[in-house]
């Protein structure tokens, strides 16, 4: 976690990648691919007949296509994999007309829907998703389209980047600032900036008054949970209700937002049986969006 | 008549001295952490360098979003009254007085006696404010002062994400990476706070003059921004940064004549 200068980076989330075992890509009809290019998180999702092979999840750069071949490449790497065995690739996120090789384009609305359906099946009518510097609240139906949506994209309050930075101020790594803020005794008041720059000077104001990180942390999240939580009230919150994105992880988050809507989430799904990942829920809707097109330009 | 007015704002404290409607002295610090007693020397600061005396100040009105922390005060006024009455002191045909502070803005409509009629605040979103320009300079890696000058030679605005501070700063990095010149990438940042403050403005409705107040009025580079998308003139006192406190100052010397 330290950068060239050995400062700690607190904010720094682990990137990683996996391969499903026990699976061929070379007994596969169909590969596909879908790369979810976030503005924080890239992400790569490989399909074999619909079946999750392998994905990536890594920090977005300051080149989106970059960003865009590194995730696809890294969810490619030791599996023999070249570009010309992909059917069809369909790019989607922030920097979604930045994915060189994709064939196409779709919203990350639209796959993030798509995705959730795909993880927890057709139950799921709710999707809250906290990116990186957005979050929406996504209403679906049980094949994964979109009914409506609301998003928060103008702003960094209660947006994975927020995260980063107040994790960064209490120096607490990114992984456990969920675990942290439920280890305090009592849930404490919200800090009541709404903006991160000034509930970064407020946090600093409750350190030196006294409060605890975790306290302050807790306090921090408290208000991250309400504000998410006005989104998905606007949509209309209906079960099954789910959380995807990279703050899915953040479990401070997930059991405030449940305990404001007194709604559970549906679990997560072991992630090595499954490789079903909730971070990388938009690309997992792209990849099935591209087979299906694939499909479609069979019967043609 | 002598009196003072304090403003506690969220970076300085600002004290003037005024007699007769003259002001006679003005002095500023940074609030720090103890806000209490940097306002306490601000004052005494003020004082000495109007060679007076504390017994001969008649009145001291207190205003800003530290009013609380300015113990020794006789009175306080909300910061939109302060800015009226100063808009109206300053410029007798000021209609609509915008104040962009550290860490907020401001618009008020007032009549020709400085009463306030309407206003309209964001405190809420530090895009709108002074803050944002200090941390874009920080991250164009140039001084603060720096920023007005550099914006101006900008035929263009760099294309970014300025709605929100936290966004735009990792927006000036991936421009700085691709070597956008910064002088467009500043043009950017002015323009969007400008933007903020424009939208603001309209809401509450535009009825010129307009005079610009606040220690970013300062910011020759913000200042041509918000003309051009007002596309209107404003009005600017000399020392802008002190208009809240001189308000409270005019508004002190009010209420040392009435009890009288």
């Amino acid at each position: 976690m330290e950068n060239n200068n050995g400062k700690t980076e607190y904010w720094r989330w682990l990137e990683y990648h996996r391969i499903m075992p026990g699976r061929d890509w070379k007994d596969a009809e169909i590969v596909t691919a879908g790369v979810d290019v976030g503005s924080v998180g890239s992400k790569a999702v490989i399909l074999t007949d619909g079946e999750i092979y392998s994905w990536s999840v890594m920090r977005t750069g300051s080149n989106s296509s970059d960003s865009a071949k590194k995730a696809l490449g890294w969810a490619m790497e030791n599996t023999g994999l070249t570009l010309k065995d992909f059917k069809y690739i369909v790019g989607t996120g922030y920097g979604r007309v930045n994915v060189p090789m994709a064939n196409r384009a779709i919203t990350e609305i639209a796959c993030h829907a798509k995705g959730a359906n795909y993880i927890w099946g057709s139950t799921v009518k709710t999707v809250l998703d906290v990116g990186g510097q957005d979050v929406k609240a996504i209403r679906c139906d049980e094949n994964g389209k979109v009914v409506s949506f609301l998003m928060n994209d103008k702003c960094a309050a209660g947006t994975g980047r927020g995260m980063e930075i107040i994790a960064d101020l209490l120096q607490i790594p990114i992984e456990d600032v969920g675990k942290v803020s439920l280890s305090v005794p009592e849930e404490p008041e919200p800090v009541s900036s709404t903006c991160v720059v000034f509930a970064k000077t407020e946090a600093v104001g409750l350190l030196r008054k006294g409060w605890s990180k975790e306290k302050v942390l807790a306090a921090y999240i408290r208000a991250m949970a309400i504000r998410m939580t006005e989104l998905i009230e606007k949509v209309g919150c209906e079960k099954d209700f789910v959380i995807t994105g990279g703050q899915s992880k953040n479990i401070g988050l997930v059991h405030r937002v449940e305990n404001i809507l007194n709604v559970k989430r549906l679990p997560v799904p072991n992630l090595d049986e499954t490789g079903r990942d909730p971070a990388s829920a938009g690309a997992i809707g792209a990849a099935l969006f591209a087979k299906a097109l694939y499909e479609k330009s069979l019967k043609r | 008549m002598i009196s003072a007015g304090i403003d506690m704002g969220t970076q300085r404290v600002k004290v003037a001295i005024i007699k007769d409607k003259e002001i006679i002295a003005r002095k500023q610090n940074f609030s720090g952490f103890e806000p209490n007693k940097v306002v306490e020397q601000t004052f005494e600061e003020a004082l000495e360098s109007a060679k007076m005396s504390r017994e001969e100040v008649k009145h001291v009105t207190a205003t800003g979003a530290g009013v609380a922390m300015a113990n020794f005060a006789d009175s306080t006024i909300s910061m939109m009254g302060a800015d009226a009455r100063a808009g109206a002191h300053f410029f007798s045909s000021a209609r609509t007085v915008i104040d962009v502070g550290a860490e907020d803005a401001r618009a008020v409509k007032c009549d020709e006696k400085g009463r306030m009629l309407d206003f309209i605040v964001n405190a809420r979103c530090a895009a709108g404010a002074g803050t944002f320009i200090e941390a874009m300079a920080r991250a164009l890696e140039v001084k603060m002062e720096d920023m007005g000058s550099l914006s101006l030679k900008a035929a263009r605005a760099s294309p970014i994400n300025a709605s929100c501070v936290i966004f735009a700063e990792s927006d000036v990095v991936s421009l700085i990476h691709r070597e956008e010149p910064k002088t467009e990438i500043a043009r950017a940042i002015f323009d969007a706070m400008a933007e903020r403050v424009s939208s603001m403005v309209r809401r509450l409705g535009i009825t010129p003059d307009i005079v610009l107040l606040g220690g970013v009025a300062n910011d020759a580079g913000f200042v041509a921004s918000l003309k051009r998308i007002l596309g209107m003139e404003l009005l600017i006192p000399e020392q802008p940064m002190y208009a809240g406190a001189v308000g409270a100052a005019l508004i002190a010397a009010k209420r040392a004549e009435r009890r009288h």
